[in-house]
């Protein structure tokens, strides 16, 4: 194939619909050593900081730090265009700055689909703040009114004369000005804006992730650098009775062998324990480990055994030991209802496996570490690694590379403190590198999880009891030894349950963890969404109506719920109700918009059906239609799905669009593929080969549609996630009568 | 001693020939572009050419690799402008991009043999290469993408 030259890309991308003026632009990613400390509030003479997240200079470059990771979600591209947008810059003069774990930022937790919610204010303010201050210093320079100036391309227009001073022209006059009070600053209008809600901008990284010019958390090299993958626990909290390191030492390329520091639980973000082995490369390092023979002690967790803890799971539904949410008299209710349903749903313990398994390396040296890590959490990383080592904070650097993905997963910090306590040892840098294995045997899993809905509907056809008992092992687990009952977890699709039912209850049992328990994108809401919704649609078919009308009949009348009303204890994702409402129109929207995408209601081929959810999370709204087909050998395809978001005012619709099509794709993964099982403690699956996610041909074309919005910003990441299961379980039963209550798909041989 | 090959480049591999590719390219020669996946050939993370055929370097030993030419990421042009390195961009296709090395090699690997692919061709093509992220859709859309742009350029 030849390079191309000279050829109008306008012809092609007309083609597909995207806009011939895609807007690239410099990038600066953290380069080894030579990441700046912080554009901190600090004023020079050539440079103008009039806040953390923004620096002029004086060559006219607005530097844009990035304090949020990339996993892939865009943030390296939403947040320059948010202060890009709000300062007035030119796209083409900007550089982007990856922020080092600092509590001057604000949370940089990248988890929970809050970059763009929580820091949508802050940044735009920030811009603000500097566009003013450099409108300020033009306008006393020109001597005229500042109100007639404004900020364009990187330059202050003065509109009467259409004088021009460039940015970093007044870089010395802007910074001895006094910043403006926050009541003070004058944000654009929406009108205005030419990069908020814009699709044509290209992603920052798109030119070095295509060239292979990246650095992740595995490609980070130091002089002198060691290698190192650790042998951990094959059962939580076993430790090392006693290792053999005589054959591993005898391999070329090995340079040591160490014993961790054994793991008392809680787990926390600690490092499991095990023995590591340092070598000149990976692949010396890897054999080494191989060869080690460790003798674990016994440990409690050797009692998991997945058949038997899915037993034991249902059982607890049937005993639950708290009630969470509680309207009127369920029990009275399913007594004088004409039908009673009654459904159980399972979902196993899955993990993240994102592409690039975690890897940190630390250097540390005269008292302070320099951390390179792919983490979604450099200021837990910072404070893990410090209350571990017992070194002040401010002595350790947590530098955040590109992630490959994370899902959650890269929020733990413990694969960074590994790196530590190696560096500090050997006195020299270490890379820790998680092998795949390492990742799937190791993980900080999203729970199993059993649930038991029942349901009462009365001789007008109406729904008017509905019971949903929970069994789970919690994240707390994870922080608390010994907890066995969810807590936030119930804010995420349990409690939460829209739909307008006259008697309601939501009930936890007791549910003992074995492993290491944590957040994996959209977290609970995957399963007990899947319960939820697909629960719904059964009874949509016990009363004999459409899946979609029942949907909106069953979320009544437009209204914004409190489910404090009902007894519960609702989160919100940490928002107030009155910025984010929990809102039945706002969720009929989606539905009709989705519903109408998938022109719900056609006729369809022969062995095709369509599945409709719903869900509301992370205080955005998305449902989903799906079609599916089963072919004559039994085998379900999924062809099309359709997605409707409202997830406020669109900062990056191209990045909100490809969040949903990943999510999908993540969903469907668990829905056909993903399950582990434990066996006396230990997690049975190894790999790709044996923790299967979806492949291009399992792919189906998603189409997504945003509803126009000035509501805040919502979560963008994770909502997308939780309706898919449920609407292909949902479609699958419309094509085949068949109701599968049990994920992954692939054990009914339908894949 | 063995000579490897890479992007026209010779260096001299002094280590353990056993040593899957993978890791002589970023441990030793430091092309980290090529990304570790699995490990196993199971998620085409690792995908480089070797002679122009797409071969999961996580699994081929470097003693296999004398008298031949592998080409990474890093090799596949010079100013990044590689019809499929551009239909990458134009349709921004990744998201977290660790897969993509990979994806782009085994798509720039179909497009030489079979330069205008339709869907079936592509998903056998790319069926060893796994995006969690699932951008799947856009990588489909672009190798079509850059099948035309490669044309354009032969016709123009």
């Amino acid at each position: 194939m030849k390079h191309i030259e000279n050829v109008s890309r306008r012809s092609f991308l007309k083609k597909f619909g995207m806009s011939s003026t895609a807007l690239v632009l410099g990038v600066q990613l953290p380069s080894m050593l030579t990441i700046p400390k912080a554009l901190a509030g600090v004023t020079s003479s050539d440079t103008f900081s009039p806040s953390v997240y923004v620096q002029v200079s004086a060559d006219n470059i607005v530097s844009i730090v990035v304090h949020r990771s990339e996993m892939g979600q865009g943030i390296r591209t939403s947040i320059p265009m948010i202060v890009a947008d709000e300062i007035g810059a030119d796209w083409q003069k900007i550089a982007v700055v990856q922020g080092l774990g600092d509590k001057k930022y604000g949370s940089q937790n990248t988890d929970g689909s809050r970059s763009v919610r929580r820091f949508y204010q802050p940044l735009r303010e920030a811009g603000a703040a500097a566009r003013m201050m450099l409108q300020q210093a033009a306008a006393e320079q020109w001597q005229v009114d500042v109100s007639e100036t404004l900020a364009k391309n990187s330059t202050i227009v003065h509109t009467k004369s259409d004088r021009v001073l460039t940015f970093g022209s007044l870089v010395s006059a802007a910074s001895k000005l006094t910043l403006p009070k926050q009541s003070d600053l004058i944000l654009k209008a929406k009108k205005d804006f030419n990069l908020i809600g814009k699709s044509d901008v290209a992603l920052v990284d798109g030119k070095k992730i295509a060239t292979g010019q990246t650095t992740y958390g595995f490609d980070v090299e130091l002089d002198n650098m060691q290698y190192a993958v650790i042998a951990r626990p094959p059962v939580l909290g076993a430790k090392v009775k006693s290792f053999n390191s005589d054959a591993a030492k005898a391999i070329a390329g090995v340079i040591d062998v160490v014993q961790m520091p054994d793991l008392e639980e809680p787990a926390l973000f600690k490092p499991l324990g095990g023995v590591a082995v340092i070598a000149k490369n990976t692949w010396a390092a890897i054999k080494g480990r191989e060869a080690l023979d460790i003798q674990w002690h016994e440990s409690a967790h050797k009692s998991y055994n997945s058949a038997e803890y899915k037993k034991a799971l249902a059982e607890s539904c049937d005993n639950p030991a708290k009630t969470l949410r509680s309207k009127g008299n369920v029990t009275q209710a399913l007594v004088d209802a004409k039908q009673v349903i009654t459904a159980s749903y399972y979902v196993p313990e899955l993990i993240h496996v994102p592409m690039e398994p975690p890897a940190a390396t630390a250097h540390y040296h005269d008292g302070i570490f320099d951390i390179w890590a792919c983490t979604q959490t450099p200021q837990s990383a910072q404070g893990t690694v410090a209350q571990i080592l017992a070194v002040a904070p401010e002595n350790v650097n947590i530098n955040v590379t590109l992630l490959g993905g994370g899902f959650g997963r890269k929020s733990k910090p413990d694969f960074v403190v590994e790196a530590a306590i190696l560096s500090k040892q050997l006195n020299v840098p270490v890379k820790v590198m998680w092998t795949r294995e390492d990742e799937v045997k190791n993980g900080y899993y999203h729970a199993v999880s059993y649930q038991k809905l029942m349901a009462g509907i009365d001789e007008h056809n109406q729904v008017t009891a509905w019971q949903h008992h929970v069994a789970e092992p919690p994240i707390g687990s994870t922080f608390s030894k010994g907890a066995d009952l969810i807590g936030s977890e119930a804010s995420l699709g349990l409690v939460d349950m829209p739909y307008d039912i006259a008697n309601v209850s939501c009930a936890i049992g007791k549910a003992p963890a074995h492993t290491r328990i944590g957040w994996m994108r959209s977290v609970t809401n995957i399963n007990h969404v899947f319960a939820i919704s697909s629960f719904i649609d059964e009874l949509a078919q016990a009363k004999g109506v459409d899946s979609k009308d029942n949907l909106i009949n069953m979320l009544g009348s437009d209204r914004k719920i409190d489910f404090a009303q009902e007894n519960a204890d609702y989160s919100n994702y940490g928002e107030t109700l009155e910025k984010f409402p929990v809102d039945t129109a706002r969720m009929k929207a989606v539905i009709e918009k989705a519903s109408k995408m998938a022109k719900w209601g056609r006729s369809l081929p022969k062995g095709h059906g369509l599945g409709i959810a719903m869900h509301r999370s992370f205080v955005s709204y998305v449902a989903c239609v799906v079609e599916v087909s089963e072919n004559i050998d039994g085998k379900v395809k999924v062809h099309d799905v359709w997605m409707a978001v409202d997830c406020g005012l669109a900062v990056n619709p191209e990045r909100i669009r490809s969040q949903m099509e990943g999510a999908a794709i993540f969903a469907l993964s668990l829905t056909f593929y993903s399950e582990l099982t434990a066996k006396n403690g230990v997690i049975e699956q190894n790999n790709f080969d044996d923790y299967q996610v979806a492949r291009i041909a399992d792919a189906p074309t998603t189409h997504v549609e945003i509803i126009a919005s000035d509501a805040p910003p919502g979560g963008v990441g994770e909502p997308g996630v939780p309706p898919i299961a449920p609407a292909i379980c949902n479609a699958i039963f419309n094509a085949t009568g068949k109701r599968y209550r049990e994920l992954p798909l692939k054990k009914y041989g339908i894949v | 001693m063995i000579t490897l090959n890479i992007n026209g480049k010779e260096h001299q591999f002094n280590d353990d020939g056993n040593m899957p590719l993978l890791w002589a390219l970023r441990d030793t020669l430091k092309y980290t572009g090529t990304k570790y996946g699995c490990g196993k050939g199971l998620c085409g993370a690792c995908t480089v050419h070797v002679d122009g055929q797409p071969v999961r370097s996580c699994v081929m030993p470097v003693s296999a690799l004398a008298n031949v030419k592998i080409t990474t990421i890093e090799g596949l042009s010079e100013q990044g402008d590689h019809p499929v390195q551009q239909a990458w961009q134009d349709l921004n296709v990744v998201q977290c991009g660790y897969c993509q090395s990979g994806q782009i090699m085994s798509a720039v690997a179909l497009l030489e043999r079979e330069p205008n692919p339709n869907d079936k061709d592509i998903e056998l093509a790319m069926s060893g290469n796994i995006c969690r992220c699932g951008t799947y859709q856009r990588v489909k859309q672009a190798i079509h993408l850059a099948a035309d742009l490669a044309t354009e350029v032969k016709g123009s």
